[in-house]
C-alpha cells in the first residue's frame, strides 16, 4: 500500500517515493481523463463533421449550432451543480416550458419583466424543492418529479390546456432573441456569460466547494461546518433560475410561448452532465466538462440532419450511446484511481 | 481556571438513558483519556460536546463560562475540534481542499487563493509527516496519512479543546509516535485533548487524567498514573478484578492445533499479485488457527482478500481440500468453502439498513431457495440456530443491524460467513473497534470454530490477541513471508522480534541505495 507518510521503516525510502510517485502519476492521468474526456470526444467528433460534411464547417452552421444549444446549456449548467451535490432535478424540462409561456404573457409590459417574471416563477418552484428537499431529506428524485408535473400543469392552466399561445409582444425582446452580435446570436453571449460566472462560482468560491462537499460526503461536509442544507436548497434555486432563464430565451428566439416542447428536457440535461464527466453519484465534476457534453449533443443532432436520410430520431440512438460508453468508462476510471 | 467544564449532564433516547449525571473537567494542557466499554456513553458525550446533540439536563461551561453548541459549526467557531474514528473527510476532494473546506484563503475579490491554499497546506503537513501532493485526491492515500490530514484540520482552527475518537486505529507504530510528537506540542500550547482508546498501552503513555464511563455514568475520574492498569479495566467492565486477573485480557482459551500431519484445509503456495505480494505460500489444517502478522501495509489483507477473490491474482495456487483454485472469483471462492471477514466491516461487510434476519441470510440466498423463490421457514431456522450460537445480542431478528453494537453487528457477520458452511474462515481484524467484553466473546468464537475443525486466518494488528489466538504466526513483511513462529516459540515478544528484524533488514538495504 503507497502511503503519504514518510520514511515508513519496514520499506526503503526510494521505494516508498517510486511508489508515491507512481500513484500521483496514474491519480492526475485519471483525473484528466475524467475532466477532459469529453472534449476531446466533442474535437474528434467536430473534425471528422468537418471532414465529411461541406456544410458542417460554415460559420454559419457553427451559429446555428450554437444558438440551438443555448437553452439546454442553461439547463445543463443548473443541472451540473445539482449533480454535483448528489442531487437530481427532473422539473426543469417543465420550467422550462413554463419559463416560456410566462415570459411570452410578461413580454407585453416589456423586456424586463419579460425575463424577470420567468425567473420568479421558476426561482420559487426552485426554493420549493430545495426546501423541501434539504429540510425534511425526501428524495430529490420524488420532490423534483412532483415539480415536474405540478410545472406542467400549471403551464397547461395557464394556456389553457394549451390552446392559447402568447406571442411575444415586446420587440426589444423580441431582437434580443433574433438578432446577432459579430454574427453571434445575443442569447449566446448571454449564456457564455452565464456560463462564466458559474465557473467561477463553482471552481473559486467557497460556496462551489460547499457544493462538491455536499456531494462528496454529507456527513462529513456537516460536521466540517459546511451548511449543508443551505448549501442544498442554493443548488435547486439555481438550477430553476436557469430554466425560467432558458424558457425566456426560447420564447425571444420563437416569439413564441410555445407549449409543446421541453418534454424530456430533463434527461438530455442529465445526458449532457455527465457526458461531460460530472459523476450522477456527486462530489465531482467540471462545467467545463458540461459545456463539451451539451456542444457534443449539439453535434451530433446537427450531423444527422447534414446527413439527411436519416430521420431525426437517430440523434437519440447515437446520444444515448455515448451515454453507456462515458458511463462505463467513468466507472472504470473510478476504480482505476481507487486501486492505486 | 478549567478549559471545559461538563456538569450533571444527562441525555435521553427513547428506551436508553445514553448519559446520566455525567460530570468532568477538562484542564487547559491536559490529555484526558475518555474510557468505556461501548455503548457506555462515550460517543454520545462526544456528541453532546460537538453540538450534534443537546443535553436533555445540566450544562456545560466553556472557559467558565456556561456553553451551548447548537451545530458541530457552533462548537467549532468557539474552538472545540473533533477528530473522529473513521476518517471524516470528502475521499473526492483534494487533499488541500479538505484542510481547508470552510474557511478558504480568499483574495481581495472573495475568491479562493488556490495558490496559497495549496502551499500553505503542504507546509502544514509537512509538520506532520505527510509529504504528498496536495492536490491529490484524499481518497487516494493510505489511512492514516488521511488520519493526519484530519488531525491538521482540527488542529489548525485556533482549537482549544481537541477530541481525538479512536484516533490510531488506523495509524502504524511509526505515524503513533507523529501523532503522539503533534499531542505533545498542543498539550505545551495549553489546549486541552480528550483522548478516547481502547489501547491501554497508548492511554498511559499520553494521558495525564482519565474518566471512566460506564452505563451512561461516570465511575471514576482523576489522574491516570495514580490508576492502576488492572483497576482501570475491572472499573470499565464493572467486573470484579480477581475475575479479570484470572480470564486474562484476551478470551481465548489454550491450543487447538489441528494434528500435525493432517492434509490442510488451504494450502497457498507462491501467491502472487502485481506489486503487492511476492511468493505467498503457508497452509492451514482444520481446527487450526493462523495468524498472519506484519505491520500495516505488510501485505496481511491483500493476501486474505486474493484467497478470497477479491483482489487481482496474478500468479500462484491456492487450494482448498487438496483442490485447486486458479484465480478465484468471490463466487467461486464461496462455493469451494472459503469465507472472508473483510477488514472495514461498515464498508465491505454487514448491510447496516437491513435487519439482522436478512444480513445473515444473505449469503445462502442461492441455497435457500427453489426455482428462484426463497424459503422463509428455512431462512428462520437458519438465522435462530447462529443467533442463539454467536449469543447475538439483538431484540428481534428484525432489528436494523446498524443500530446494533459493534460486538454484535461483527457477530452478524460471522453468522453470514458460517450460514455458508465454509471450510476455511479468513477473519480480517475480527475485533477492532469493539468493545472489550465483545472482544473476548468474539476471540472465545474463534477458539470454538477452530475446534470444530475449520480452519482459521486470523489478521490482527493488536500483538497479544495474534500471538494468543494463533497456533502458528507467519509473519509478513512488504508482500512476503519473512518468518514463521511455531509451538512454544508463539509469544509476542517473539513476534515484534520477527518483525523488527524484518525492519532492520530493509533499512540495511535503504542505506545501500
Amino acid at each position: 500500500m503507497s502511503t503519504g507518510i514518510v520514511s515508513d521503516p519496514e520499506v526503503p525510502a526510494a521505494v516508498v517515493a517510486a511508489d508515491e510517485r507512481r500513484a500521483e502519476r496514474t491519480d492526475r492521468m485519471v483525473g484528466l481523463v475524467q475532466r477532459q474526456g469529453a472534449l476531446a470526444v466533442l474535437i474528434v467528433v467536430v473534425l471528422v463533421a468537418t471532414a465529411s460534411f461541406p456544410n458542417f464547417r460554415s460559420f454559419d452552421n457553427a451559429g446555428t449550432i450554437l444558438i440551438a444549444a443555448a437553452p439546454p446549456a442553461l439547463i445543463a449548467l443548473g443541472m451540473t451543480f445539482v449533480i454535483i451535490t448528489g442531487g437530481i432535478d427532473l422539473s426543469v424540462g417543465s420550467l422550462y416550458v413554463l419559463g416560456g409561456v410566462v415570459s411570452a404573457y410578461a413580454s407585453q409590459w416589456g423586456l424586463i419583466p419579460a425575463f424577470l417574471v420567468p425567473l420568479a416563477v421558476c426561482g420559487v418552484i426552485g426554493v420549493l424543492n430545495g426546501l423541501l428537499i434539504a429540510y425534511t431529506r425526501m428524495a430529490p428524485f420524488i420532490v423534483t418529479l412532483a415539480a415536474l408535473l405540478g410545472a406542467r400543469g400549471l403551464m397547461r392552466a395557464l394556456s389553457d390546456e394549451g390552446s392559447t399561445t402568447y406571442l411575444v409582444r415586446s420587440d426589444t425582446f423580441r431582437s434580443f432573441g433574433t438578432g446577432s452580435f459579430l454574427g453571434i446570436g445575443y442569447p449566446v453571449w448571454l449564456v457564455a456569460a452565464v456560463f462564466v460566472l458559474g465557473m467561477v462560482l463553482l471552481s473559486r468560491t467557497r460556496f462551489g466547494h460547499a457544493v462538491y462537499a455536499v456531494g462528496g460526503s454529507e456527513d462529513a461536509a456537516s460536521l466540517m461546518g459546511i451548511a449543508v442544507r443551505r448549501t442544498k436548497v442554493w443548488v435547486y434555486v439555481m438550477s430553476g433560475l436557469l430554466a425560467g432563464l432558458a424558457g425566456a430565451i426560447n420564447a425571444a428566439k420563437l416569439g413564441s410561448g410555445v407549449t409543446v416542447l421541453g418534454t424530456g428536457m430533463e434527461l438530455d440535461a442529465i445526458a449532457a452532465v455527465v457526458i461531460g464527466g460530472t459523476l450522477l453519484t456527486g462530489g465531482a465534476g467540471t462545467i467545463a466538462g458540461t459545456i463539451a457534453g451539451v456542444l457534443l449533443l449539439g453535434v451530433i443532432q446537427n450531423m444527422i440532419n447534414q446527413v439527411g436520410n436519416v430521420p431525426s430520431s437517430y440523434q437519440q440512438v447515437i446520444s444515448g450511446a455515448f451515454l453507456a460508453v462515458v458511463v462505463v468508462a467513468q466507472t472504470y476510471l473510478v476504480r482505476l484511481r481507487r486501486v492505486t | 481556571m478549567a478549559l471545559l467544564e461538563v456538569v450533571d449532564v444527562s441525555k435521553v433516547f427513547p428506551g436508553v438513558r445514553a448519559l446520566d449525571d455525567v460530570s468532568f473537567t477538562l484542564q487547559p494542557g491536559e490529555v484526558h483519556a475518555l474510557v468505556g466499554e461501548n455503548g457506555a456513553g462515550k460517543s454520545t458525550l462526544i456528541k453532546v460536546l460537538t453540538g450534534v446533540y443537546q443535553p436533555d439536563g445540566g450544562q456545560l461551561r466553556y472557559r467558565d463560562e456556561p456553553a451551548r453548541f447548537d451545530s458541530p459549526m457552533d462548537a467549532q467557531r468557539a474552538g472545540i475540534s473533533t477528530i473522529y474514528q473513521e476518517v471524516n473527510l470528502i475521499p473526492l476532494m483534494s487533499v488541500a481542499h479538505n484542510l481547508f473546506l470552510g474557511r478558504e484563503p480568499r483574495t481581495a475579490y472573495g475568491l479562493l487563493d488556490e495558490k496559497r491554499m495549496f502551499r500553505e497546506a503542504h507546509e502544514i503537513l509537512l509538520r506532520y509527516g505527510v509529504t504528498t501532493d496536495v492536490r491529490r485526491q484524499l481518497g487516494t492515500l493510505a489511512l492514516g496519512a488521511q488520519q493526519m490530514v484530519a488531525l491538521a484540520r482540527a488542529v489548525m482552527i485556533d482549537a482549544k479543546v481537541v477530541i481525538m475518537d479512536e484516533p490510531t486505529s488506523s495509524l502504524e507504530p511509526r505515524e503513533v509516535e507523529t501523532l503522539f510528537g503533534v499531542i505533545r506540542d498542543l498539550h505545551s500550547q495549553g489546549i486541552g485533548i480528550i483522548y478516547v482508546s481502547h489501547r491501554l498501552d497508548e492511554l498511559y503513555q499520553i494521558c495525564d487524567a482519565v474518566t471512566i464511563l460506564r452505563d451512561g455514568k461516570v465511575v471514576h475520574t482523576g489522574k491516570l498514573a495514580d490508576l492502576e492498569r488492572l483497576r482501570l479495566v475491572s472499573l470499565m467492565l464493572g467486573r470484579d478484578m480477581s475475575a479479570v486477573r484470572h480470564e486474562g485480557f484476551t478470551g481465548f482459551g489454550g491450543d487447538h492445533g489441528g494434528a500435525e500431519d493432517a492434509a490442510p484445509v488451504l494450502k497457498v503456495t507462491d501467491l502472487n499479485s502485481r506489486r503487492k505480494l511476492h511468493d505467498i505460500s503457508f497452509a492451514v489444517r482444520p481446527g487450526e488457527v493462523v495468524g498472519l502478522g506484519g505491520l500495516l501495509g505488510a501485505g496481511r489483507s491483500e493476501t486474505i482478500k486474493a484467497i478470497g477473490g477479491a483482489y487481482p491474482v496474478d500468479g500462484g495456487e491456492i487450494a482448498v481440500d487438496g483442490k485447486a483454485l486458479n484465480r478465484p472469483t468471490t463466487v467461486q471462492a464461496v462455493k469451494a468453502g472459503i469465507a472472508v471477514q473483510p477488514e472495514d466491516r461498515k464498508a465491505e461487510g454487514i448491510v447496516a439498513g437491513l435487519s439482522v434476519r436478512e444480513n445473515i441470510a444473505l449469503a445462502i440466498l442461492p441455497r435457500m431457495s427453489k426455482l428462484g423463490l426463497v424459503s422463509d421457514r428455512k431462512i428462520d431456522e437458519v438465522v435462530r440456530t447462529y443467533m442463539t450460537r454467536l449469543r447475538i445480542k439483538a431484540s428481534s431478528p428484525d432489528q436494523r443491524v446498524g443500530d446494533l453494537s459493534g460486538g454484535n453487528q461483527q457477530k452478524v457477520l460471522l453468522a453470514r460467513l458460517l450460514a455458508t458452511q465454509p471450510k476455511v474462515l479468513l477473519l480480517d481484524e475480527p475485533t477492532r473497534g469493539i468493545d472489550v467484553g465483545a472482544k473476548a466473546e468474539v476471540q472465545g468464537l474463534i477458539d470454538e470454530l477452530a475446534a470444530e475443525g475449520l480452519g482459521v486466518v486470523l489478521v490482527s494488528s493488536d500483538a497479544e490477541e495474534l500471538v494468543e489466538g494463533s497456533d502458528r504466526v507467519v509473519v509478513l513483511r512488504d508482500g512476503a513471508v519473512v518468518g514463521e513462529l511455531r509451538g512454544d516459540a508463539v509469544t509476542t515478544e517473539a513476534l515484534l522480534e520477527t518483525i523488527a528484524a524484518a525492519a532492520v533488514e530493509a533499512k540495511e538495504v535503504g542505506n545501500d541505495d
